[in-house]
């Protein structure tokens, strides 16, 4: 029961690109690593020597940096990549040993992919877009179109049936490409990274449809993320690969808790959103800013048009000078302050590349928004409390 | 020396006309029967294009090519331009001549199309007859159209025939060559996932290459179709009805006005034949 419960089962998979892949092969035997068997036979040893298994009904997510071989798994598991050597069980059968037709039945019925930049057909609407798998086995334009809008209507796409795929969002772009993914009720998704183009508001919107189709259907989905934060969100079980292997394959809680060694360390440590991003994708453009040469009347001027009641301060070539609140700015019109007394310059500021959590501490105790400036002390932007305790979360 | 200098060295001499003169007695001694079966069965085809084109009453055409000219345009003054345009052909007395040269051109383009769509279809999936190819294409489309008169004039003699070879050949090359690139452009992903889900080669061609290549190749069909009509007077010289001859005519007999008429009816046609299917291919976009 146990071992029919695996409905995928890949056994030493590896994959080369090149001629010399014998001579590949003798060099990885003795050891050499990938950078050595590329400069000495030009070969490409995508894939080295993986296995893993995946569940029915599991989401099973592979995760590596770009270049690591994941495509060229996923790849292989539908023969669009022919494998080196290694052998793909599906349900018992070796794929591999698959004839030209059967691997054609293989694809219309069993497993189906959804792409990174959706590979839908520009020409087509998105009836026909969504219904092409059944169109390809010759299921009568009638009943096609009936199957897919029922699925059209379950991506949650109901009324754009009749439309062009160019006049529609990245979001609901991926919507097609996975509504065409389901129509044939295939057993197994290939999904290669099937959000990374989409941006972050509508990614955590697909990331939950994904999860609310698969609540429904129950598919085993083999997914493919560069994003830590994805994969522990969506995977079940969750792989880790790095220059063509697989480093370690474990849950999410297991991977946290127990990584293997420094690399999935690493990894699972930037899970916290806060690693990852870092002040620049939170900053603002200030549209509140006074040149110091300008004086308090003009800073006054600055506060009231934009309805604020502090503003940057900045000297020549943008350098940022301090920030001036709207009492000490009435002060100095009042003749009870000089103008360079008047400006805070001991705000705090940050830069471009800190991570958002290093910012924390700081946002916690400053009155002010956070000066964000370069290594010449020039203004690039602000960063708000809110904005801070938003990435939070 | 000091002539060696001035004059290209005589001594260097290989005599490549006499080997072509050779191949073309061999191929009119061995072949003339096959030449003369080609002549007749493109007779045939010529006549019937003829046939089905004059079996349109001028009135009918002029009609037409406002109603076709206003759904590629959707300009009512547009649609007025041409067929009045048309209607000036038939005012300076060229109606029937245009019909003989549309017959020509429009038999050309024909076969253009059958050998160049398969051509490039098949050029388009292979890499190997694809760098034997573009060469080859190069140098039809440099070489000068007055060139492929003299085959087809040595083979199949004057008239009609030999002008509809001497065109095809012509229009051929640009038919094939944007066929071919459209169908490399279509995006690699789109192909991938059309076999992702078990679609067959065919499959694949029909369904998706060729639907998503349809704007470049009908690029290439309006292409072929400008180079067909830019033969009509080389084509004259080897004995092609139309236009074309009176452009001839107006030299050979100093009849600057004859000339100038028919080149004025020639350039009309071409316009509108040339935003006719332009119009075709936006709309496909
Ligand atoms: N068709 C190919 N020919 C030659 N080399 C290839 C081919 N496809 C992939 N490779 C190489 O194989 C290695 C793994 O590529 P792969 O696309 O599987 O990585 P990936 O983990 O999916 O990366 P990414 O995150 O950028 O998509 C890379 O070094 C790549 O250059
Ligand atoms: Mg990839």
């Amino acid at each position: 029961m146990n071992e029919n419960n695996k409905i995928l089962k890949v056994e030493n998979l590896t994959k080369m690109f090149g001629s010399k892949k014998l001579l590949a092969r003798e060099m990885l035997k003795k050891g050499l690593s990938k950078n050595e068997v590329l400069k000495k036979t030009g070969v490409t040893v995508a894939v080295d020597n993986v296995s893993f298994e995946v569940r029915q009904g599991e989401i099973f997510v592979l995760i590596g940096l770009s270049g690591s071989g994941k495509s060229t798994v996923i790849r292989c598991l539908n023969m669009l990549q022919p494998p080196t050597s290694g052998k793909i069980y599906f349900e018992g059968d070796n794929i591999k040993n698959y004839s030209a037709k059967q691997l054609r039945e293989f694809r219309r019925n069993k497993v189906s992919m959804v792409f990174q930049n959706f590979g839908l057909m520009s020409h087509r609407d998105v009836l026909s877009n969504a219904a092409y798998g059944l169109e390809i086995k010759g299921v009568s334009k009638k009943e096609r179109e009936e199957k897919a809008m029922e699925i059209i209507s379950m991506v949650g796409l109901s009324g754009w049936e009749g439309q062009s795929v160019l006049n529609l969002s990245g979001g609901m772009r991926q919507r097609v490409g996975i509504a065409r993914a389901l129509i044939n009720n295939p057993d197994v998704l290939l999904m290669d990274e099937p959000f990374s183009a989409l941006d972050p508001l509508v990614r955590r919107e697909m990331q939950f449809e994904l999860l609310s189709i698969q609540e429904k259907l129950n598919k085993t989905i083999v997914f493919i993320t560069h994003d830590i934060d994805e994969a522990f969100k969506l995977g079940n079980n969750v792989a880790i690969m790095q220059d063509g292997k697989i480093i370690q394959t474990a849950t999410p809680e297991e991977m946290m808790s127990n990584p293997s060694n420094s690399y999935v360390k690493e990894f699972t440590n930037s899970a916290d959103k806060t690693h990852v991003y870092s002040v620049k994708n939170i900053m603002i453009t200030p549209s509140c800013l006074a040149h110091s040469r300008n004086g308090a009347k003009n800073a006054l001027k600055q506060m009231y048009d934009n309805g604020f009641s502090s503003v940057f301060v900045v000297g020549d070539k943008l350098r940022f000078v301090g920030i001036l609140t709207l009492e000490r700015a009435l002060a100095v019109r009042n003749g009870e302050l000089s103008f360079n007394d008047a400006v805070y310059t001991d705000v705090p500021t940050t830069q471009l590349e800190t991570p958002v959590s290093d910012l924390i501490p700081i946002a916690a105790k400053s009155a002010f928004p956070i000066a964000v400036v370069d290594n010449d002390n020039r203004l690039k932007g602000l960063v708000t409390k809110a904005a801070v305790l938003a990435s939070l979360s | 020396m000091h002539k060696l200098l001035t004059v290209f060295p005589e001594d260097i001499y290989i005599d490549i006309k006499a080997p072509i003169d050779k191949f073309i007695n061999f191929m009119l001694q061995n072949w003339s029967p096959f030449f003369e079966a080609v002549s007749k069965s493109l007779q045939l085809f010529l006549n019937a294009i003829g046939s089905a084109v004059n079996a349109i009453p001028w009135w009918l055409l002029i009609i037409a090519v406002f109603f076709a000219s206003y759904k590629v345009s959707k300009k009512i003054s547009t649609s007025i331009l041409y067929s009045a345009l048309l209607f000036f052909i038939g005012v300076i007395g060229l109606f029937d001549m245009m019909y003989a040269t549309l017959a020509i051109i429009i038999a050309s383009v024909i076969i253009s199309l059958l050998i160049g769509l398969p051509s490039g279809i098949v050029m388009s999936a292979s890499k190997k007859i694809s760098i034997f190819a573009v060469p080859v294409l190069d140098t039809m489309q440099t070489m000068p159209s007055f060139v492929y008169l003299i085959p087809a004039v040595m083979l199949l003699g004057l008239g009609n025939v030999p002008a509809v070879i001497a065109t095809t050949i012509y229009a051929l090359p640009p038919v094939i060559r944007l066929t071919s690139h459209g169908i490399r452009q279509v995006d690699v992903e789109v192909v991938e996932a059309a076999k992702a889900f078990g679609s067959t080669k065919m499959q694949i061609l029909f369904k998706v290459q060729i639907p998503q290549a349809l704007p470049t190749i009908m690029a290439g069909v309006n292409q072929t179709i400008m180079m067909a009509i830019s033969m009509v007077v080389t084509c004259s010289m080897i004995g092609a009805t139309g236009l074309g001859s009176e452009v001839i005519k107006g030299i050979n007999r100093l009849e600057s006005g004859r000339g100038f008429a028919a080149g004025i009816a020639i350039v009309i046609v071409a316009i509108i034949l040339d935003r006719l299917t332009q119009g075709v291919f936006k709309k496909n976009e």
